[in-house]
């Protein structure tokens, strides 16, 4: 259910996993790429830190919390780490519900989750050096808007 | 004993990843202090507004008693995804 690892994953693969019940009727998945621009400076090549232990806990409240609030049937959450490069994957999140609406709502839930409370960090190589990426606010008030519904 | 521990920009800031107290802190009040007390940096670190803490690996925004064995750890605003 929950990946974190340093290789890469085969999203069709993935989600042909999610469509085995006949009892599914819409699988919703995500793949998150490394793009080759950040803040208008290129980037050569992205690092990813993670907290071992506490990564897998918040993924796991996180899709029980899905679980409580729509009619999950099965999901699938991949993240990397390590060093990537652009046009590398990074995430994956692929949902299977009865219905589309619930599958599109909870793989917008988990990933807007995602990025607001689990533990990863990522270090971005730019030709002025390596810097820390910087959490955006955009990304808060993504996984607030989930509160006031 | 607890253990601390320190993740992304802020173990490269302060040059370490964990530290083990057998000074056992009441809570994290008084964590922060014993902690600022190692210079400027720790300080800045600890105290930031910003800093996010996990008690056993759960994030928590409340002061919290600690007890032996506990593991905390500070760590910037996440970015994953």
């Amino acid at each position: 259910m929950i990946s974190i690892q340093q290789e890469d994953f085969d999203p069709g693969y993935e989600q042909d996993q999610l469509s085995q019940s006949t009892g599914t009727g819409a699988v919703v998945t995500f793949s998150g790429l490394v793009r080759d621009e950040n803040l208008g400076d290129d980037v050569g090549g992205l690092y990813l830190e993670h907290y071992p232990g506490m990564t897998e806990k918040a993924l796991q409240e996180i899709i029980e919390e899905a679980a409580e609030r729509w009619p999950l049937q099965a999901i699938k959450v991949i993240h990397r780490v390590g060093q990537l490069h652009p046009g590398d994957r990074i995430v994956f999140v692929g949902v299977a519900s009865a219905h589309r609406k619930a599958a599109f709502e909870i793989c917008e839930f988990v990933m807007d989750y995602l990025k607001t409370r689990a533990p990863f960090w990522k270090k971005e190589t730019t030709p002025e050096g390596d810097r820390w990426v910087d959490a955006r606010e955009s990304d808060d008030v993504a996984a607030k808007r989930w509160n006031q519904e | 004993m607890i253990k601390v521990l320190f993740f992304a920009s802020y173990r490269e800031k302060l040059g370490v990843d964990s530290l083990e107290l057998d000074q056992m802190p009441a809570n994290l009040s008084a964590l922060r202090e014993l902690l600022s007390a190692k210079g400027a940096d720790w300080q800045e670190v600890v105290n930031d507004a910003r800093t996010l803490v996990a008690l056993n690996q759960s994030m928590t925004r409340k002061d919290f008693e600690l007890s032996d064995g506990d593991e905390v750890a500070f760590f910037p605003p996440v970015t994953g995804g």
